[in-house]
């Protein structure tokens, strides 16, 4: 009983300051009336040109529809968006509309009631979503959030740097990758540009590995037992070990960026590095942060991640994921319609004009007209399965292990079969 | 105030009122107990203050050392109790343990280079030399830069394929261009960062403390036959003490608490390789949300010190504090 009473009394006493922030935001009423005036407090982390402007109009149109909505918009920075949010939901109050990316960051989230559950609220149009965009937002067989963004990860790669050192045609085998590899830097050119700084690139590598060789069940059966500790994930280190050995990474990976002047995305942009692998969002940051602000243009292509010689995995799964928008425990009622309209066909159909999203409505993908989103688009159409990026997928601990640990990897610390216990550690405590 | 000079009934074990004082000619503070009224006027100044301290201070240690004690993802209430498990668990990590070796490094790398090269300058521009005042506007300034501003101006120039060091060390035959991408010279590198911003501030404490040595002490020591060297190894120096010893103590304290800048240049990385204490707090409290763990390594790092402050300030820096925490000492 004692235990209890002090326990309160602290938390309270730690309450205290995030109590005041409560109570200011509770003036925004919150009567079930859809018609009584009442204010949608929204983060998202599209910061930049070119989806920045466009969510303000089409947060603009929707409050002309709505005059007694108000739409506060408060564009976040990607890492300033997960440290404010930290504060926030720990604080028990969340925003009313926000980015996430669902898998396990989401379900802890929803564990401790903190985000709306939408199921009875969507199931009207939530069938007009591509499936695999919004099975990261479904957890335990309910939806918490609505993605307005699918896409997957794979190689982007410099045409004319591959012509010019004699790779004819895109790998389809791990095998013809490390080869591409030899025949680059034989040619004086940087194989891969790679942010290790951020260790989420490079974890890519691994995860795809894991799952090219052990299929999309050994990542689910993984997470399930808290087990890595397998044959196949050693063997996705010691085939990540391969590609390593060659060196095929830009001067200075291990302390690089993603998206800063000398990063990844950079590099390639400026035409440095002649492949990176990466999300759908590749070719737009590539041009943002290239010095031209054009990026590589029509030189850019993209291949699938290849298949590896006797895995179980097929190369037609894709690896990646999207951003949706989940609804705050606190939400005022109109925030919910408002999500609806921001996933109309037209709506999205402006979103993917941008070249920054790849729509998650089917009806709005004929508005895709980047040919390389063309292609992304097509090959996640034709996915015959799907797995969340890692550090989504699985609780936080277990994700930022796998980065950790793939960087010890790629920096030569750690052998693939320390890494595989490390991470099996951390999903054990967990 | 011309009042007859008041000698309190001085009670045994008062210690305010040393017994041993010479009693003639020594005033004694008036008001060192304060009246009722004062007293009064005394809580209501220090309230608000003292509120914010309590609020901003002791309340979040006591909640982290509360929270040390769970296995707690931050969200709800703390539920599982785990003893001490949590600290155990940090003095087993070897990323902790490396945080601890590295800010051991850190603290003497700078009480060895950093501190000295201070001195040395501000010995230096107390002489007589033609634009002193903007070799000390210079020096000084980069203190003024905040520690992002400092962290995100060096990931700049140490940019591995377009930074001005690559450019001049390129020059010159060599490569610095990558000294925050190698886990050997990482730890260098930040030092050198943490160097090139505060050092201009340890000089000038010096400076203003070797300002304050009247001119005929060293002039004396010269005309009994002190060579330079030995007045400043015997005058000088020992004036200086206080201002070193201050000066040992907030770069110690600076070390142990070492977060924006490595966050900003390098996140702690490249594995690990330049992480301190409380860069581990944050990956672990905001990355992992193992806030229980990330409470614990906070815990540590407060009583680290707390301890190193104590410590020092009862021993080493016992001469210059008295009469400021002890209350003996005759009033001057």
């Amino acid at each position: 009983m004692t235990a209890h009473l002090s326990r309160r009394t602290l938390l309270g006493l730690a309450g205290a300051g995030a109590g005041a922030y409560l109570l200011a935001g509770c003036g925004d009423g919150k009567s079930d009336d859809p018609d009584a005036p009442q204010a949608v407090n929204w983060w998202h982390i599209q910061n930049t040109e070119p989806m920045l402007p466009v969510w303000a109009a089409m947060a603009r149109d929707y409050q002309g529809a709505h005059p007694n909505v108000t739409v506060e918009i408060q564009p976040l920075e990607n890492e300033a968006f997960k440290a404010k949010l930290t504060t926030a939901t720990q604080a028990g109050s969340p925003p009313d509309l926000f980015q996430s990316w669902g898998g396990g960051v989401l379900k802890q989230q929803v564990d401790a009631g903190l985000v709306k559950d939408l199921t009875d609220d969507v199931r009207p149009w939530i069938g007009g979503l591509l499936p695999a965009a919004v099975q990261p937002f479904t957890i335990d067989g309910k939806i918490y959030g609505v993605p307005f963004d699918v896409g997957m990860v794979g190689f982007w790669y410099n045409k004319d740097l591959f012509a010019s050192a004699g790779v004819a045609a895109a790998p389809t085998t791990w095998a013809g990758v490390l080869d591409a590899v030899r025949r680059l830097k034989a040619a004086g050119t940087v194989p891969i540009a790679l942010a290790g700084k951020e260790k989420w690139p490079a974890h890519y590598y691994w995860a795809y590995l894991a799952m090219r060789i052990g299929g999309l069940g050994a990542l689910q059966q993984a997470a399930k037992d808290h087990n890595f500790d397998t044959p196949d994930f050693v063997a996705a280190g010691d085939r990540l070990k391969e590609l390593v050995d060659l060196q095929p990474f830009q001067k200075g990976f291990l302390g690089a960026d993603y998206s800063s002047p000398d990063g990844q995305a950079a590099t390639m942009g400026n035409g440095r590095a002649a492949m990176e692998l990466m999300g759908q969002w590749a070719p737009s940051v590539q041009a943002s942060s290239s010095t031209s602000k054009k990026g590589l243009g029509d030189k850019l292509g993209f291949f699938p991640f290849p298949a590896v010689d006797g895995g179980k995995g097929a190369a037609s799964e894709a690896f990646g994921g999207g951003n949706g928008f989940v609804v705050g425990k606190d939400a005022p009622t109109a925030t919910v319609d408002f999500l609806k309209a921001l996933l109309t066909a037209d709506n999205q159909r402006r979103a993917a004009r941008t070249g920054a999203v790849l729509p998650t409505v089917r009806d709005a993908t004929d508005a895709i007209s980047d040919p390389n989103n063309k292609i992304v688009s097509e090959t996640l159409a034709s996915a015959t399965g799907f797995q969340l990026y890692l550090d989504q997928a699985y609780p936080p601990a277990v994700g930022q292990q796998v980065n950790d640990s793939v960087a010890e990897l790629i920096a030569g610390s750690k052998t693939p079969g320390q890494i595989v216990k490390d991470i099996t550690t951390v999903a054990k405590s967990q | 105030m011309t009042r007859p000079s008041t000698v309190p009934h001085a009670s045994h074990g008062d210690k305010a009122t040393d017994p041993s004082t010479p009693g003639p000619g020594v005033t004694r503070r008036r008001g060192r107990r304060p009246r009722r009224g004062r007293r009064a006027v005394l809580a209501a100044f220090l309230a608000p203050s003292l509120v914010l301290f309590l609020l901003l201070v002791v309340a979040p240690i006591v909640v982290a050392s509360y929270a040390s004690l769970y296995k707690w993802n931050g969200f709800g209430l703390p539920e599982n109790h785990v003893g001490l498990d949590n600290y155990t668990r940090a003095f087993r990590d070897p990323t902790f343990r490396g945080d601890l070796w590295r800010g051991l490094v850190l603290i003497v790398l700078s009480l060895a280079i950093q501190l000295p090269a201070a001195l040395g300058l501000a010995m230096l521009l107390n002489q007589p030399l033609r634009g002193r005042g903007v070799y000390r506007l210079v020096f000084f300034a980069p203190y003024v830069l905040s520690e992002v501003t400092t962290a995100v101006l060096f990931t700049l120039v140490f940019s591995p394929n377009r930074g001005l060091g690559e450019a001049i060390s390129r020059w010159l035959g060599a490569d610095a261009g990558a000294i925050f991408a190698d886990p050997d010279t990482v730890l260098v590198a930040v030092f050198l960062v943490v160097s090139w911003k505060y050092f201009g501030l340890y000089m000038m404490l010096f400076l203003a403390a070797r300002q304050g040595i009247p001119k005929e002490l060293s002039e004396a020591a010269t005309t009994d036959g002190a060579s330079s060297w030995q007045a400043f190894r015997h005058v000088t120096l020992p004036l200086l003490g206080p201002t070193i010893r201050i000066s040992v103590f907030l770069s110690v304290i600076g070390t142990i608490q070492l977060f924006d800048m490595v966050w900003v240049l390098t996140g702690g990385g490249p594995i690990h390789s330049s992480e301190t204490m409380a860069v581990t707090m944050y990956q672990y409290g905001f990355r992992r949300f193992e806030v229980g763990y990330a409470s614990a390594i906070s815990i540590v790092m407060f009583v680290l010190s707390l301890v190193f402050a104590l410590f020092y300030q009862r021993v080493v820096m016992r001469r210059d504090t008295e009469g400021a925490i002890t209350t003996q000492g005759v009033q001057r």
